[in-house]
């Protein structure tokens, strides 16, 4: 297993709330990367978190774009650096958006991105809402969840759809390298970021990212979380490498979904009937990917 | 050696982004602006044009990859139309923002609906509070040096903005002219490659566009509008340096044609000019003391330059082909802005040819005579329509 390097290229002193999941998957992200790395944001928390003109905390080169563009604005910096006959093994190009970002106003550019091949790593790091603008659903908040467009009430009006399968929309666009990747298991993170960097071609990384704020959890809760989300299958560690599947990190006992949901406010609400249906659901997505592991390596 | 071509405005774009070895290249398809996409693909498949291609998959992400690269240090390029440069606008924006030499040419195209394709100039015009320089053309070869003017007028050090080269649809964009393809040498000598002082650069690592509270925004847009205030001066001294290395005039902020001491100004912008100079000509003839002024650079926009051509003058015509909503014609309401305070003289907007209608020798005159009518009948209304189907009997008489 990769070790966590010690190198930090996350200052201190980030705007990020406590507990913040999005924080450590910016750090992690860095020093699997290193030095040699530009950063495509769009709108979202992390276009605060880093800090307000003239103030920054990471010590990589910054390109903030707007909030549909990080698949855009990665292909335009990899091909002024392939003007300018920089490799792409040299300076990696990295597009770091949210789920909003990333799965609902910015899918068009990634899709474009991915499609023409471009030479980056696009990553979506996951709080499953829109939490800069305060907590709205978008298509990576899972079923069930209280946000402030999905509010509850009295007409029982939680997010009645399904997540968004990033990993299989991405997938589609036949790239060469696709991963699930969690703050909790850093050292598995890095190593898949790592291996990432290393293959031509687009990629794409998505990093689980609780949000205490958005998800109504206790800051010291969010490492907890993350292997909880891994252990019940909720949230399955792995990669796609050329079409083939491998799970990377099994859970040895299967832990019920409820353990996981009732660390949460958003989930709070949510009759028995409910959860169980979120289970049912979580065994058969589960199943499958086990199903796709066992089928694409045949 | 310089080389004499018959091509169209949409050619002489491509060879205009060629000459200007744009590094980066990042364009979507749209009537009528396709042919420059497709101009620009097959020079680099020919290797004849060392750019990187990006085939973007929408016009916002072609503004985007620009910006983009261009923040990287590369000489950005991009062309749109009507409904790709409306699709744009968030990122027009952002290039000025971020104070980014990118360069694109519009054709100009009306927007639906009804589904148009046809010569209006609203699409630019809607655009012209998003910190581009904008510079509407006369002729293909206008085209072609004006993509090449603009990186160097953008590119300079006190300016640092965006900027849209435009074109009429079809009436440039698809219509064969002479142009005059220069030698690559003489335009290196006139552009040198582009070499911004900050770009992302792993070993100077900064960052673009990080927020910006209130105690900083404002000084930022104001620095904006600084550049614009110097832009004026910049356009013409880029203009005058182009004219002695390239032996032509493309025509500055305003192209002025027998204006000395008229009575009558009128003003027209982009491919009706040429059609109106014949018209001047034939109504001098006729005694007339009438002549025309080409505003060729909308932004910035020459107030000083509209001051001093109207000193003496009764009455201006403008041919507005644009309209906008609830305002009026672009042209006539920024010339009346300009003269507010400084010139008592009749002003008559004329709208004219929107969605390509066409714009005959005949109905340019009548719109001329009308407005030398009124040195004696005064100002009868403030905008009129030209050549609407209610009123078509009148113009073309
Ligand atoms: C075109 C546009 N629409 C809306 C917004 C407002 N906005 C900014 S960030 C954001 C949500 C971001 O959500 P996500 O991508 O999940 O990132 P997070 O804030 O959760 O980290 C929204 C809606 C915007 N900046 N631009
Ligand atoms: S709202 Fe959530 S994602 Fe945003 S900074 Fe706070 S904890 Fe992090
Ligand atoms: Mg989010």
């Amino acid at each position: 297993m990769a070790k966590v390097p010690e190198m930090e290229l996350m200052n201190k002193g980030t705007t990020a709330c406590p507990g913040c999941g999005a924080a450590h998957a910016m750090r992690y992200m860095l020093k699997a990367l290193g030095k040699k790395t530009m950063i495509n944001i769009p709108a979202c928390c992390w276009a605060v978190i880093p800090g307000v003109y003239p103030s920054r905390n990471l010590e990589i080169p910054l390109l903030y774009t707007a909030f549909e563009t990080t698949g855009a604005s990665s292909s335009g910096v990899r091909a002024a650096l392939n003007a300018k006959g920089v490799d792409p093994r040299e300076i990696t190009v990295v597009g770091f958006a949210g789920d909003g970002g990333t799965a609902d106003i910015g899918i068009q550019a990634l899709s474009g991105c991915l499609e023409r091949g471009t030479d980056t790593i696009q990553v979506m790091y996951d709080n499953e809402a829109y939490m800069n603008t305060g907590i709205q659903r978008s298509g990576e908040t899972p079923y069930g969840a209280w946000t402030t467009t999905t509010p509850v009430g009295s007409q029982k009006a939680w997010k009645r759809n399904p997540k968004k399968n990033m990993m299989e929309v991405v997938n589609a666009h036949g790239i060469p390298y696709a991963a699930t990747v969690s703050i909790g298991h850093p050292e598995l993170m890095i190593e898949k970021i790592q291996k990432a960097k290393e293959i031509p071609g687009p990629k794409f990384i998505h990093i689980y990212a609780p949000c205490p704020t958005g998800w109504r959890s206790d800051p010291s809760n969010t490492i907890e979380l993350c292997k909880l989300a891994v252990d019940s299958c909720v949230f399955p560690l792995y990669e796609i490498e050329d079409g083939k599947y491998k799970i990377y990190k099994k859970p040895k006992d299967k832990i019920p979904v409820k353990d996981y949901l009732k660390l949460q406010g958003r989930f709070r609400h949510l009759p028995e009937e409910e959860v169980e249906r979120i289970q049912e659901n979580v065994d058969k997505e589960w199943e499958l990917l086990l199903k796709k592991e066992e089928f694409t390596n045949e | 050696m310089s080389e004499m071509k018959i091509v169209s405005g949409n050619f002489a774009a491509a060879y205009g982004a060629k000459l200007s070895r744009v590094e980066v290249v990042a364009a979507y398809p749209i009537t009528p602006q396709t042919e420059v996409v497709e101009k620009i693909a097959e020079l680099v498949a020919e290797g004849e044009m060392d750019s990187e291609y990006i085939k973007v998959e929408s016009e916002h992400s072609a503004m985007a990859a620009c910006i983009a690269a261009s923040n990287a240090g590369a000489r950005a390029y991009t062309a749109s139309s009507a409904h790709g440069l409306a699709l744009m606008h968030e990122l027009l924006i952002w290039a000025s923002g971020a104070r980014l030499p990118v360069v694109m040419t519009n054709i100009n195209r009306a927007m639906g609906p009804p589904w148009s394709v046809w010569a209006d100039h609203h699409d630019t015009l809607a655009q012209k509070g998003t910190g581009q320089l904008q510079f509407f053309c006369e002729s293909n070869q206008e085209v072609l040096d004006s993509v090449i003017m603009a990186y160097k007028i953008c590119e300079d050090e006190d300016i640092m903005l965006p900027a849209m080269v435009v074109e009429d649809a079809f009436i440039l964009s698809h219509t064969k002219e002479p142009v005059e393809i220069y030698d690559q040498e003489l335009v290196d000598e006139f552009l040198p490659s582009y070499d911004p002082d900050y770009k992302l650069d792993v070993d100077q690592p900064l960052g673009f566009g990080s927020l910006g509270m209130p105690d900083w925004y404002m000084d930022f847009r104001y620095k904006i509008a600084e550049a614009f205030e110097k832009a004026p001066d910049k356009i013409m001294e880029v203009n005058k340096e182009f004219e002695e290395v390239f032996g032509r005039d493309p025509g500055g902020l305003i192209e002025e044609y027998k204006t000395d001491g008229v009575d009558v100004l009128i003003v027209t912008m982009g491919s009706i000019s040429s059609t109106s100079k014949d018209v001047i000509d034939e109504l001098r003839e006729e005694g007339h003391n009438v002549g025309l002024a080409r505003l060729r650079t909308f932004r910035p926009f020459p107030v000083e330059e509209f001051r001093k051509l109207t000193k003496g003058v009764n009455v201006v015509g403008v041919m507005d082909r644009s309209y906008t909503f609830g305002h009026g014609g672009d042209a006539a309401r920024e010339i009346k802005d300009a003269l507010y305070g400084h010139r008592d003289v009749i002003l008559k907007d004329y709208i004219v040819g929107l969605g390509g209608r066409d714009l005959t020798p005949k109905i340019l005159k009548n719109v001329m005579l009308d407005a030398i009518s009124l040195q004696d009948k005064g100002l009868d209304r403030e905008i009129e329509w030209v050549d609407l189907r209610i009123n078509q009997e009148r113009w073309r008489r």
